[in-house]
């Protein structure tokens, strides 16, 4: 059992182990050279960003070296470990209070001697302030400070913070690695995690919930009869209304609770109910929260989209290889006979015109269009080919 | 002054100015009070011109049936002299249970009946227009009031700076607005949100336009929309929603029933007959153009940079294009 378990699929993991070891050294003092203070770990979502700096924190707290099993790697697991840092957001962006509040606790000497570590897990949402906030911790940091920031690309940090850290790049792991992982980590069948794996294409979250959750398969079948049911123009807006619908459900799953348990933790911070009387800027801090979660709700639905996007894209791709005689395991194999109809339906130029109208949505969506009138825009795209 | 400050119910009542709302409520509350105490009241209405006499002689006898009796005179700078001082007389000498209103718009016209009147002590209700902005919004607050409901100032300078002096359009605003809150409290906010549904009216017309191929109507309306301010986004939504009830009409069989059609789409009954109407000249084909012509203007627009009314311009133009297209060239 290792730590390091948890990673699917990257190659950059003997690297990060030598670096383990060679940290182990430095800080016994053989000279090995200094350990990096911080690091950025790249990679498409669901490549595990997050996880691999987990495992590389555990590794480093842990006396061997990530052993998976002892305390330090139980606790940085756990997220109790008192010399691991976590900041993560549920917001749009990271807030400049919440850096402040971070920086501190930086520069404090580990309570247990080895590494104080601070893992930033969407370090791609940290505006300008923020990163300024940042920025002087990660450009001298103390001795024993690590820093682990996460961020889809190297691009989407500021460059004066970026330029500071050793950078990473995950990959999109292989069906095969994500395949194998969740047969050992789920409860699930073999043929179930082969299906999750093609059919997240690589996602590690998004396969164990196509593993684990039938809604969550009913709910891609549904996505991707989209492409079959594209006759008239009434189905068109349907198709596109029904994603837009799903995708307000799914916020409603991943919101509703959340923002109502976060209204409650702010009333109860401020102390409402407690002395009758109402703070006065009780009600301004509420709206305040309350706008900003109407801006997650709006990401959290944009992304659900955008998922479903990219499994119509990858259905069509599969359509393509099949129109272009490639012979090649398809994202959706277990379609393939009304695969096969789609494909002798039409050319691979119709095909590759389908393809290009749904890029452009998810564009589009990113650049904050209007939901459902980008999605008509491509069924109706889609329906002429 | 004001007629509520005292008992409307007298003999003689002069409404004297060009604000004709003031005057039609000064009216309505002399009419109110009668038949608040008397249910059975008679009311009547005249002008200056038709008022003989005679008739002011008839109607302040005494009555058969002894009911409280109410006389409305419209436009009394046209009676005839002799009128003129049969009402006066009846300020003077005032006939029981009879209540006379003479309304006067302004003007010098039948200033030599106002000033007799005046001498004998009529009372008398301004309607005045109501000019300063500070006294606007002391208008619109005390018609928030009357409707029930409260704002405050800041709110009611923005309902004034939107709507303009004209009385009868904040009356009815402020009375909207009262009746659009939760809770009475007509906020600034409120104010947002009523007028944002007025820009989308503006909206509205602009895909009206463009979806029946009046192009340079509609680019015409566009101008003036975004002149007054309307937001693009409102535009294209109008847009959208405009081709969205087209296209589904697109799709429902012919010989459907206007009544399930417009179930189906969501629309009121009478809305159905105008999309058909509107529907004649499109193929499929154009409508499926049109919408992605909106939908590249909605990015346009979203993209900042861009000019707005560039990107409108070009939707509109394609739309036009879209619905000459015939299936056939397609
Ligand atoms: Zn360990």
């Amino acid at each position: 059992m290792s730590v390091w378990d948890a990673v699917v699929g990257q190659t950059v993991v003997p690297g990060l182990q030598r670096t383990v070891e060679d940290a182990s050294a430095a800080r016994a003092g053989d000279g090995r050279g200094d350990m990096t203070h911080a690091w950025l770990f790249t990679g498409p979502p669901g490549s595990g960003r997050s996880v691999v700096a987990r495992a590389f924190a555990a590794a480093l707290q842990c006396p061997d070296g990530g052993c998976g099993s002892c305390s330090e790697c139980t606790e940085v697991r756990a997220g109790t470990h008192p010399d691991v840092a976590h900041l993560v957001t549920e917001g749009l962006n990271i807030r400049i209070g919440q850096v402040r509040d971070l920086v501190p606790r930086a520069a404090l000497r580990p309570s247990r001697g080895r590494w104080q570590i601070v893992v930033v897990e969407d370090a791609d949402r940290l505006g300008e302030d923020a990163a300024d906030a940042l920025l002087l911790s990660v450009e001298e940091p103390p001795e024993r400070t690590v820093w682990m920031l996460c961020a889809p690309t190297a691009e989407d940090i500021v460059p004066t913070i970026r330029s500071r850290c050793r950078v990473v790049q995950l990959r999109t792991p292989p069906y095969t690695d994500v395949a194998r992982h969740l047969a050992a980590t789920e409860n699930v069948e073999e043929r179930t995690a082969e299906f999750a794996a093609r059919a997240s294409q690589g996602h590690v979250g998004r396969a164990r919930a196509l593993a684990t959750d039938e809604d969550a398969r009913n709910r891609r079948a549904e996505v991707l009869r989209l492409p079959f049911d594209l006759t008239d123009l009434r189905q068109c807006l349907d198709a596109a209304a029904n994603l837009v619908e799903a995708a307000k459900a799914d916020a409603e799953r991943h919101c509703d609770a959340l923002d109502e348990r976060e209204v409650e933790d702010l009333r109860t911070a401020l102390g409402a109910g407690t002395t009758g009387r109402r703070p006065r800027n009780m009600e301004s801090a509420v709206k305040e929260l309350e706008k900003e979660q109407k801006l997650r709700r709006t990401r959290v639905q944009r992304d659900s989209i955008d998922r479903a996007l990219v499994d119509v894209l990858a259905l069509y791709r599969d359509v393509l290889m099949i129109q272009l005689g490639v012979r090649t395991e398809l994202v959706n194999e277990e379609m393939r006979p009304s695969l096969d109809r789609l494909a002798g339906s039409g050319r691979a130029e119709s095909t590759l015109r389908r393809m290009e109208a749904v890029v452009a949505a998810r564009e589009a969506l990113q650049a904050n269009a209007a939901p459902l009138l980008a999605l008509e825009s491509m069924a109706l795209t889609l329906r002429e080919g | 002054m004001s007629a509520l400050s005292t008992d409307p119910l007298v003999p003689v009542t002069l409404v004297a100015g060009p604000e004709s709302l003031l005057a039609e409520r000064a009216v309505a509350a002399v009419v109110r009070a009668a038949r608040a105490a008397d249910p059975d009241a008679d009311v009547s209405h005249t002008t200056g011109g038709e008022l003989t006499a005679g008739g002011v002689a008839e109607h302040v006898s005494p009555s058969l049936f002894a009911t409280r009796r109410v006389l409305v005179v419209n436009d009394v700078q046209d009676v005839s002299d002799a009128v003129g001082e049969l009402l006066v007389e009846q300020v003077r000498a005032p006939a029981p249970d009879v209540h006379i209103v003479l309304v006067h718009p302004g003007g010098v016209k039948g200033k030599k009946h106002l000033t007799a009147l005046r001498k004998a002590g009529v009372h008398e209700v301004g309607a005045e227009r109501i000019t300063r902005p500070d006294d606007q919004v002391g208008f619109v607050r005390a018609e928030v009031r009357r409707a029930g409901g409260r704002i405050d100032e800041p709110a009611a300078r923005q309902l004034v700076d939107a709507v303009g002096g004209e009385l009868r359009a904040l009356a009815s605003a402020a009375a909207q607005l009262v009746s659009d809150s939760a809770d009475g409290v007509v906020s600034e906010s409120v104010i947002a949100t009523y007028f944002e549904g007025r820009a989308e009216v503006k909206g509205w017309v602009v895909a009206d336009r463009a979806v029946e191929g009046k192009t340079g109507e509609a680019v015409e309306q566009l101008r003036w929309a975004l002149e007054t301010g309307t937001d693009p986004v409102l535009i294209t939504g109008a847009l959208a929603t405009a081709l969205r009830s087209l296209a589904r009409l697109s799709s429902v069989p012919r010989g459907q029933r206007d009544a399930d059609v417009a179930s189906d789409l969501g629309v009121p009954p009478w809305k159905v007959r105008i999309l058909r109407g509107q529907l004649r000249g499109w193929s499929s084909d154009g409508l499926a153009r049109a919408v992605r012509a909106v939908a590249d203007a909605d990015l346009a627009v979203k993209g900042g940079g861009n000019d707005p009314t560039l990107a409108l311009t070009t939707a509109l133009v394609h739309i036009g294009d879209a619905r000459a297209q015939q299936p056939a060239t397609t």
